[in-house]
């Protein structure tokens, strides 16, 4: 059983560069509070947590809008949501943070089932400016009853996750890990356990066909809703316990657009892309905090150029330089073999597009 | 105050439709959603306070200066961002989004964040039926609905109207047909961003200029054109007004509507698309149907 294991490890996440590239990644995820003491390392630190909550937040983005093609644009209504509910029931119901979050999660994925009620009509643009109208609906519902929402200045007090900022830390780590884990497998297309993966693919690339072919359409878009508004609240609701005020910002056009930003940035519909997109962007746009007049100026320069230059997004440009798929068996190879590792067949070079 | 509520709501009507026209063309013809679009509103506004207000111009010089840069401004994004990258759809969004980010930013570098007031045209007003009535609002619907019907008889009468409305229901076969796609691409883009350079003109005396002031609007227009239909000129050009009107009867008549307008007019659109998915006068197109 355990040699089993290790020698799927060898073959499955050793010999493909991605993978191991992502397995070097959550290796120093675990090691950075060593490197991050002090106060100073204390600011750090809370960089990393955003961008942990970030990545959740912009996978169940790519996970409903990658993957499935129900492109959405207002994602922080399921954030905001989560955020606003763990706040009222941790504020006036005195709940603590381990009941809050879940419940929070829950309420994202109710939110998802009403988004999802036009959106099962709608398709392409115009599901893309309808879910962009949600969010600000209830924008404009939480400004203009001021009292029970706080308004402007939000609901503020919440109880902290933890009392320290490592462990804050490790527990983001975590969720984050086990969250993006969770929603790869579920998008997994080659998947021989769930079907989830296969059928997102199916309803992004030809939805007609999907039902032709007997696939319960209306099941499994609602079912990517559910799962996306479950993971963004899971963020939306850390976010509020961590940062102690949940607030307007949370719904937010900018937050909507920025989880777009990320997940494109990085590459869309590809998992790592967004965790990727976050964790440059993230902490490049805290570094530019150093020049507060072109911060916005020099983060919008950047990603036109990179949008020009690699369309398909950073991490999905990286890897097709470092992994080559072979033509016969569709197996990951690392780009420097000459022939594939399963079937010896001769790689050849992609095909110039 | 029902006559204030027409005179706004006509208003506002008019200017929305200048702009979502534009986004409505654009998309019709290249089935891409600018995001900037609004910005060349924004642009021609501070143009003409730029002209006008710093360099001493007089204001029509620096209207129609303003409103030249602002339409050479969108042929140069056109040309030197979109256009590459046209074939990836979220892209597009995503560029245009960021272009907007850095003219914003421009703005802000250039005329700094806080808000200031731009030079009226006209002054004085006049009474019809017992309600005041000043020029500059008479002035500002009477140029809405004479640029938007000039559009019109652009789109229906002339060659290039004809051309413009063949790539947009199919732009293979337009091609086929001796159209230069590209070409109708370029010019769309830029009668485009010259409507909404229009709209920005005309409410610039009755607007305070801040750099944020491309986003209600850029809302409120997805929401017009969605619910008029995507690609639709008339459907942008009647759901302009109904928003429009949405949105001046719930300034007037609800407590709070400031900060509900918005929420109305989006939840008015919503309620739209449950009954009618493709829009008041949208086209559900064969592979674009459900």
């Amino acid at each position: 059983m355990l040699r089993r294991l290790l020698k799927d490890f060898q073959g499955d996440v050793l010999a493909i560069p991605g993978r191991l590239l992502a397995l070097i990644f959550f290796m120093i995820l675990f090691f950075i509070p060593f490197f991050f003491q002090g106060s100073a390392g204390s600011y750090y630190l809370r960089i990393f947590i955003f961008a942990n909550m970030y990545v959740i937040f912009a996978v169940s983005w790519d996970l409903l809008s990658g993957y499935t093609g129900q492109l959405n644009f207002g994602h922080a209504l399921f954030f905001g949501v989560a955020a606003y509910t763990t706040a009222l029931l941790n504020i006036h119901l005195d709940w603590q943070p381990w009941a809050t979050i879940p419940i929070g999660a829950l309420a994202g994925v109710i939110a998802g089932l009403v988004v999802c009620l036009p959106a099962l009509r709608l398709r392409g643009p115009y599901l893309a400016l309808v879910t962009l109208a949600f969010p600000l609906i209830l924008l404009g519902i939480i400004f203009a009853f001021t009292d029970f929402t706080g308004g402007e200045l939000g609901i503020s007090g919440l109880d902290r996750i933890s009392n320290s900022r490592t462990t804050d830390y490790y527990i983001s780590v975590a969720v984050m890990i086990v969250s993006v884990m969770i929603m790869w497998k579920l998008t997994d297309a080659g998947s021989s356990l769930v079907r989830t993966g296969i059928v997102f693919h199916a309803i992004r690339e030809d939805e007609i066909a999907a039902r032709a072919s007997g696939i319960n359409t209306i099941r499994y878009k609602m079912l990517a809703f559910a799962l996306a508004g479950f993971f963004a609240g899971i963020a939306g609701a850390f976010h509020a316990h961590f940062m102690r005020i949940a607030g307007p910002s949370n719904l937010e056009l900018t937050l909507s657009f920025q989880v777009i930003i990320w997940t494109v940035f990085g590459g869309i519909t590809s998992i790592y892309g967004p965790v990727v997109g976050v964790y440059i962007l993230f902490p490049l746009m805290e570094f530019l905090r150093a020049a507060p007049e072109v911060r916005y100026l020099i983060f919008a320069g950047i990603v036109v150029v990179m949008l020009l230059f690699m369309p398909e997004g950073i991490a999905v440009w990286v890897r097709d330089k470092i992994e080559r798929e072979c033509p016969r068996c569709k197996l990951s190879n690392i780009a420097f073999r000459k022939t594939c590792r399963a079937c010896n067949t001769r790689l050849y070079e992609h095909a110039v597009d | 105050m029902v006559e204030g509520i027409i005179i706004q709501g006509l208003i506002k009507g008019g200017t929305y439709a200048l702009l979502a026209v534009g986004f409505s063309l654009i998309f019709g013809v290249a089935r891409m959603i600018n995001l900037s679009h609004t910005c060349f509103y924004m642009l021609a506004a501070y143009g003409i306070y730029a002209f006008a207000k710093l360099l001493g111009m007089p204001l029509v010089a620096a209207v129609v200066l303003s409103l030249l840069a602002t339409t050479v401004i969108g042929i140069l994004t056109y040309r030197l961002f979109i256009d590459r990258v046209r074939e990836h759809h979220v892209t597009v969004m995503l560029i245009t989004l960021a272009l907007a980010m850095i003219f914003q930013e421009l703005m802000i570098l250039a005329f700094g964040s806080e808000p200031f007031g731009a030079p009226s045209f006209v002054s004085g007003y006049w009474k019809i039926i017992g309600v005041k009535v000043s020029y500059q609002n008479l002035m500002t619907f009477g140029i809405a609905l004479a640029v938007l019907l000039g559009v019109w008889a652009l789109l229906s009468k002339t060659r290039l109207g004809i051309a413009i409305r063949a790539t947009a229901q199919d732009s293979e076969i337009a091609n086929l047909m001796g159209i230069n796609v590209r070409r109708i691409l370029l010019i769309t883009m830029a009668l485009a961003a010259a409507l909404a350079a229009v709209a920005g003109a005309v409410v610039t005396p009755t607007l305070t200029l801040v750099p944020t002031m491309w986003t209600s609007p850029l809302v409120m227009i997805m929401a017009i054109v969605v619910l008029g239909g995507l690609g639709s000129v008339k459907g942008s050009f009647i759901g302009a007004f109904i928003i429009g009107f949405i949105e001046v009867l719930v300034v007037f008549l609800l407590p709070g509507g400031a900060f509900l307008k918005g929420a109305f007019a989006l939840l008015v659109m919503v309620l739209i698309l449950l009954i009618r998915p493709e829009g008041l006068f949208g086209v559900a197109f064969e592979e674009e149907r459900l």
